[in-house]
């Protein structure tokens, strides 16, 4: 295995996106506050927004804005930064500093970072992070770092009695070239505190050219604390006289607790208490189960196996991924209950095609399997809570347990813990809700920790989806009608959560005669976002249709994409919009870096492509892969090519991100299906739901375009195209197209 | 059940049930909690310590069955040569993404380089595919392996100096 590497390239002339969401911070005027911080130092306070827009608006609309995060500059030139974005693996925690650090000027070596969750005063409304982290936050945390370093500019002017204009600074000091004087920021910290503050909207940037820390990189900076296992993660958590739950939920989703054994269970070795608690119907909060509360979590467990529940598992005992596909495939031929998209008459341009292509995608239910199961402690004392939650969204949980429990959200207190893995399940706050509940009926604080099986049994899933096709082409192999009907879960003419399908989703506004359908199918089983939440799906059925298409016409798969993208423009859709010459460009990356068209490849080895827009940033990617005469796949080698604006904050930690995400799709498309039957998930551990392992892991060479845009996020988008991109490969590798996920070798064998 | 248990050096009594897993005597009754809980069935390494330098899924071993053998957990494994070289390249490759598996990574790792010290790629890949990665920081794992498998121990200080 080689490792994947880094190259920055030269900019292109790609058109700019618009600043994002700048709304939330115009709205509020209090932003930033500065004042002395104890000791004599410089303390400048600022408001973080929320990955959840709701809560950002509701912030704007109260007029009040939480500062949630600081910047405090001590006499002895120790500049201290502070955030409470939870850290999931997405490197926020270094990234946000970095960026203060660099418009302050100072020494990174200069730079603690604070653990917020030490710091037990200042929790007050917490806040999530996430994929928005970066377009939301580059400016305004830019903006905070050069107000800081513009103070202190000023009380060293002051100070001197010289213009502002002729002080520069470096490295944490002030300095005045004329008179060959400095002064470091700590002994200009308590003069700095007196001052007003700056008005942002006027505050000068940095040049990019004189950057000393954004675009280099910087490694994460809880990681030498990582690996000595120190006690970060939410499982970690431990509060005096707490007992170990575990709580058993119904396996069918929605289903209630009639009776069970809890004599049996209480007379067990350690066994404290069991209970059953009566829950509700909202498969996001709090369900009913069977409570179990031992002196050890093992004990807790081990209790749980002698457990017998009567259930009264409801109607969703009924469903199954066999009986949902049966439905699609009826749904298929009819006309869809919903229009979703119409342009031009897809009818009369199928029939006047020269070549119409037809074909029917599925994709299963996935589940998340973050590494860390899912936990909480809580401890509910009256009306007051304590929670400690790995959570990527800790304020929707606070108040669902204040509803649950009936309790004042000013009362509960929520610390965040560092994260074992979200990507995307620690967004629902299901655990929290049950620590709190148990801990209340108990009377005790407990930490509840969930089994590998609750994990996998009870998620919210990807949820499944069936795609039918029909495209046509002219004489010349251009596409003239595209015609999709998209079978998914909902009702009442609503999508369920991550299972929608946006009208303005490409290749729409680029093929005249297009249709977009949707037909509903109702389910009780609960859907949620995974990471690249439905694009992790709808990659795979465009991209792979396109490269059926291409094929059909008899071009090269690469080209044809290029083709259809058209003049470079900015299209209707998410965000700022698709932007299709930013597509253009990282496809025609990928054909130069991947040797596209220009190498020869042993037999059963292909090369496929897809590109993919996804949360603001665009990835092309090109995927080497070999197909054994017994259908296993192997990926000899990846290039992906991404334009997630410039720079690239933190390179290190965008490079690893990239390949995890990449490998991470391939995880999905090869190894992983949840399966329904009779209403409960079939899977349960990592032997039936496997995560991608060290042997599946491909090289990835990764290329980041420098762009005129705004940087934006890496969580999500390289993902995406990676599936396309592999099923295209084995297309190109044995003529079989895989139309259906995971990947079945028995369908690729010779 | 009493036990006596000899984790990272030191002599520690314990009062367990005997068919606990050493995973959770030593996360809840020692308080060790830099071993980590993923699966509890052996599927992914995150509980990985070593007996006797023989690395173990602890999930998977009954506290009865551990005896009088040394037990290595992460917090200990920094006072090996080859344990402390691998957490400073870890650092050093910036490895970590959301970090709940490096500790079992590293224990692995330990292991393998303890009796191998020029693993190929695939000694390295049949050593460490029991341990998953769900961040998938596979390419920088095996990057990290093989630059301390480059690296004299003799100029690697341990925890508590050499
Ligand atoms: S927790 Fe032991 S192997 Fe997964
Ligand atoms: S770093 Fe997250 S599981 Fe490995």
């Amino acid at each position: 295995m080689t490792n994947g590497f880094l190259s920055l390239l030269q900019p292109n002339n790609v058109e700019g996106l618009a600043e994002y969401l700048p709304e939330i911070y115009a709205s509020r005027r209090d932003f930033l506050k500065v004042s002395a911080a104890a000791g004599g130092g410089l303390l400048l306070s600022f408001a973080l927004p929320s990955v959840s827009k709701a809560t950002a608006m509701d912030h704007a609309d109260t007029g009040t804005t939480v500062l949630n995060a600081y910047v405090r500059i001590a006499p002895d030139n120790i500049v201290t930064i502070m955030s409470k974005n939870p850290e999931i693996g997405q490197g926020i925690k270094t990234m946000l500093p970095m960026l203060i650090a660099e418009e302050l000027d100072v020494d990174w070596k200069q730079v603690r970072i604070e653990d917020a969750l030490a710091d037990a005063a200042v929790y007050g409304r917490q806040v999530a992070g996430g994929s928005m982290a970066t377009p939301l936050e580059w400016n305004p945390i830019r903006k905070v770092g050069a107000a800081g370093r513009q103070l202190l500019v000023t009380a060293a002017a002051k100070h001197w009695k010289v213009a502002a204009s002729e002080c520069t600074t470096a490295a944490g000091k002030v300095r005045h070239q004329a008179s060959g004087r400095s002064l470091s920021y700590g002994a200009l910290a308590a003069a700095a505190a007196m001052l007003p503050v700056p008005n942002l909207d006027s505050i000068k940037l940095k040049d990019p050219e004189d950057y000393k820390i954004i675009g280099h990189s910087i490694p994460g900076v809880d990681s030498p604390l990582v690996v000595k296992g120190e006690p970060l993660f939410g499982i970690d958590t431990v509060v005096p006289g707490m007992l170990y739950a575990v709580f058993h939920k119904c396996p069918v989703f929605g289903g209630k607790v009639v009776s069970a054994n809890l004599d049996a269970i209480k007379a067990m070795a350690g066994v404290r208490q069991a209970f059953v608690v009566e829950g509700g119907t909202n498969l996001a909060g709090l369900m009913p189960g069977v409570a179990i509360l031992a002196d050890g979590w093992w004990r807790a467990e081990k209790a749980r196996r002698k457990l017998q529940v009567k259930w009264d598992e409801g109607a969703t005992a009924q469903q199954s991924s066999e009986g949902f596909a049966r439905q699609a495939a009826e749904l298929a031929p009819k006309q869809p209950t919903m229009s979703l998209r119409n342009d031009g008459d897809v009818a009369f341009a199928l029939q006047g095609a020269a070549h119409v292509v037809e074909a029917a995608y599925a994709y299963p239910f996935l589940a998340h399997a973050a590494l860390e199961p899912m936990n909480c402690t809580a401890h509910v004392q009256g009306d007051r809570a304590e929670i400690w939650a790995p959570t990527q969204n800790p304020e929707p949980g606070r108040v669902l347990v204040a509803q649950t429990l009936g309790l004042d959200t000013k009362n509960i207190v929520v610390h965040m813990t560092r994260i074992g893995g979200g990507f995307g399940r620690r967004l629902m706050n299901d655990y929290m809700v049950e620590a709190a509940w148990i801990s209340k009926q108990a009377g005790v604080p407990v930490k509840l920790l969930w089994s590998r099986a609750d994990d996998i049994q009870h998620d919210f899933y990807r949820p499944a989806g069936w795609h039918f096709f029909k495209g046509g082409l002219d004489a010349d192999g251009k596409v003239v009608a595209w015609q999709q009907h998209f079978v998914t879960f909902g009702s009442n003419g609503k999508f369920a959560s991550s299972a929608s399908l946006d009208s303005d989703t490409y290749p729409a506004g680029r093929v005249a005669n297009l249709s977009f359908g949707a037909s509903l199918i109702p389910s009780g089983i609960p859907t949620g976002p995974l990471r690249a939440p439905g694009d992790n799906g709808l990659a795979f059925v465009f991209q792979s249709f396109i490269d059926e298409m291409a094929h059909a016409a008899g071009k090269d798969p690469l080209q044809f994409q290029i083709d259809l993208l058209g003049n470079d423009e900015v299209l209707p859709g998410k965000g700022a919009g698709f932007n299709t010459g930013r597509s253009r460009a990282v496809l025609e990356k990928v054909r130069e870096v991947s040797g596209w068209g220009q190498r020869s490849l042993p037999p059963r080895t292909g090369l496929g492509v897809a590109f993919y827009y996804s949360h603001l940033g665009y990835f092309a990617e090109v995927v080497e892969a070999a197909v054994g005469n017994d259908g296993q796949v192997k990926i000899n080698h990846v290039w992906a090519v991404g334009d997630v604006g410039s720079p690239i904050i933190n390179p290190t930690a965008a490079l690893n991100i990239t390949q995890g995400g990449i490998l991470d799709g391939f995880g999905e498309a090869l190894n992983q299906r949840i399966t329904v039957e009779k209403g409960r998930v079939v899977q349960a551990n990592f032997d039936s739901f496997a995560p991608l392992r060290m042997s599946q892991a491909a090289p990835i060479e990764v290329y980041f375009l420098v762009t005129d845009n705004s940087p934006t996020g890496l969580g999500e988008p390289p993902l995406p195209a990676a599936i396309p991109a592999l099923c295209n490969a084995i297309f190109a590798a044995t003529g079989k197209r895989v139309r259906k996920l995971p990947i079945d070798p028995e369908k690729l064998k010779v | 059940m009493h036990y006596t248990l000899h984790v990272n050096g030191r002599a520690l009594e314990v009062d367990v049930d005997s068919d606990t897993p050493l995973l959770w005597v030593l996360r809840d009754a020692v308080n060790l909690k830099g071993t980590k809980f993923g699966c509890g069935a052996g599927l992914c390494g995150a509980c990985t310590v070593h007996l006797d330098g023989t690395p173990v899924r602890s999930c998977q071993t009954a506290i009865s069955d551990v005896g009088t053998a040394a037990v290595t957990t992460i917090e200990g494994v920094g006072d090996t040569p080859i344990g402390a070289l691998l957490q400073q390249v870890w650092l050093d490759v910036d490895v970590v993404q959301c970090g709940y598996c490096q500790a079992g990574q590293i224990m692995s790792a330990a292991a393998l380089l303890a009796k191998n010290k020029t693993p190929s790629d695939d000694d390295i890949i049949s050593a460490m595919d029991g341990n998953i990665c769900r961040c998938a920081t596979y390419a920088r794992i095996h990057q990290a392996i093989k630059q301390a498998a480059k690296t004299d121990l003799g100029s690697v200080a341990t925890k508590k100096g050499t």
